[in-house]
């Protein structure tokens, strides 16, 4: 991952604004941003961003590499499209969000501990693993992320809500013992694998 | 032969037992009423739905959605792909565009597919949420028909909330203000809470498990404002809306001090009372908090 991130580094060494263009999903649009604040005063995360959208696109701008992916910021994402809805240049923001998160996290840059991150993660590895999610064990890899006594404390807290989930049979205990899933289950693994490739391959090949 | 008949995407939440079975069984029942057949995709998988992108990069995201249209293709031709839950709806959307609009996506997705021995043919039939076939192959009034007991003296806040509007939204309809869902209200006799002004506001989607407390937050403020205006209970169309809302609110009670017990329900439980069928098959047992208002009429 670091070996990537030093290979993008030499690739694309003045102009981060290249590389995100170049690696970033829907990032050739990030040039188009007049910096009108239309995205951020819209956002209903606007008091929890360490820097709301407008300000990592000009950030992106300045060459500000480490700090943009490293932030949390992306991952305050709701993807709730309010910036998309609005934005007077059809900038993709949402997109563009998911996509600095992605790349951040796949240059290993991401910060570690940030709680979005790690459950992003978990829910896909839940998706992949049968080709469906299985909420059960999604909740509990979920409590669990920051350790087993964090764990226990959260699930306690969350007793009620499972509990009335159960009751009203929105939640299937035996989930636990496999669950749902796809007949298919290993086919979308290779085919995720294949599309994984294909993606990495893309970004090593572009010429910047 | 049903009078509408589509390619049906459920979702993971919609499978038996899982978090929104009651909207699952809810929108059955009003499919039997108007006479919609939906045919399942065999073997569908899950879209990655909004939160996947941590995981999942562009590709492997798009190649999720587009193997279900590959499938929905071979098993149901080019019948329109309907969902209920909108970030299904949304990705699956959003899918159709990227892999026609991108050379390079397109062929990234074609080799995925390709892998495993499935093609998109042809051109990729249209996804729709299922309040579109309602509003624009139903129509409103073929559903005020089938009403057989109106919902009166009910006041009911729509909560359209963020992905069944927005980016794509439903036709004919503002980002800001969209009025479906108080029609929808109408048509089975209840009264919308004008001016409810959280109608489009962020639940937290998924970050609700990630960041708790900032998406109650959120949320605290969406039913805040339902009660402003006086309403019994919030309808929404999207499954992640109804969890959110509704099953957090003894711990938005909690940590806020407030006094929330409003019920949440899905405009097909709306509809499948008002249509007269009982509280099972409005899937009113799948309620957390009860909606008794609604129940009472269904056990008249
Ligand atoms: S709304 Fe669009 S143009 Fe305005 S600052 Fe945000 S991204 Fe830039
Ligand atoms: S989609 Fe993300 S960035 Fe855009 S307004 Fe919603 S939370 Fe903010």
């Amino acid at each position: 991952m670091s070996d990537m991130n030093t290979a993008m580094v030499e690739k694309y060494r003045s102009s981060f604004l290249k590389e995100v263009e170049a690696n970033v999903e829907e990032g050739d649009w990030v040039k188009m941003c007049m910096q009108c604040g239309v995205c951020s005063g819209s956002c209903p995360m606007e008091n929890n961003w360490e820097h709301p959208p407008q300000e990592l696109f000009m950030m992106i701008r300045a060459n500000k590499r480490e700090e943009v992916l490293s932030s949390s910021s992306m991952w305050m994402c709701t993807s709730c499209y309010n910036c998309i809805a609005r934005c007077p240049r059809g900038l993709p923001i949402t997109h563009i969000m998911h996509g600095l998160a992605h790349y951040g996290k796949r240059l290993g840059l991401a910060p570690k501990e940030q709680p979005t991150v790690k459950f992003s993660q978990l829910f896909w590895d839940n998706l992949t693993k049968t080709g469906r999610v299985n909420e059960l064990k999604l909740g509990l890899s979920l409590y669990f992320m920051n350790g087993f006594g964090e764990g226990i404390k959260t699930a306690l807290k969350m007793k009620d809500v499972g509990l009335g989930m159960m009751k009203t049979g929105r939640l299937n205990p035996f989930e636990i013992f496999g669950g749902h899933s796809c007949k298919g289950a290993s086919d979308i693994k290779k085919m995720l694998a294949k599309a994984k490739e294909i993606e990495e391959s893309n970004t090593a090949e572009f010429k910047g | 032969m049903a009078k509408y008949e589509y390619s049906f995407y459920p979702g993971c939440s919609s499978q038996s037992k899982a978090s929104s079975v009651n909207y699952q069984k809810s929108t059955q029942t009003i499919c039997e009423e108007l006479d919609i057949q939906l045919n399942d995709i065999p073997d569908w998988n899950c879209c990655g739905a909004s939160i996947g992108y941590g995981g999942g990069g562009e590709l492997p995201r798009i190649s999720l959605s587009a193997r279900n249209i590959a499938q929905s293709q071979q098993a149901h031709g080019q019948q329109d792909i309907v969902a209920t839950c909108a970030a299904c709806w949304l990705a699956t959307r959003e899918a159709k565009e990227r892999i026609e609009d991108s050379e390079k996506v397109r062929t990234g997705v074609n080799a995925a597919l390709g892998e495993i021995g499935i093609e998109i043919a042809t051109e990729m039939p249209k996804t729709r949420h299922m309040v579109e076939v309602l509003i624009e192959d139903v129509g409103y009034n073929e559903i005020a028909e089938k009403v057989k007991r109106p919902l009166e003296g009910l006041k009911i806040a729509g909560y359209v909330g963020c992905q069944t509007n927005r980016p794509f939204g439903i036709d004919g309809e503002s980002y800001e203000n969209p009025k479906y869902l108080d029609k929808m209200i109408e048509t089975v006799g209840a009264d919308a809470v004008v001016n409810y002004d959280k109608k489009v506001s962020c639940c937290g989607g998924a970050l609700m498990f990630s960041e708790p407390q900032k998406s109650q937050a959120l949320v605290k403020d969406i039913i805040e404002s339902a009660y402003d205006g006086g309403a019994d209970m919030i309808v929404t169309p999207c499954p992640v809306c109804q969890m959110n809302v509704e099953v957090y609110q003894g711990q938005i009670n909690k940590d806020h001090g407030t006094n929330f017990n409003i019920p949440v329900v899905y405009y097909s439980t709306l509809m499948s009372v008002a249509f007269g069928r009982n509280a099972k098959d409005a899937a009113l047992d799948g309620q957390m908090i009860r909606a008794k208002q609604l129940e009472d009429i269904a056990n008249k």
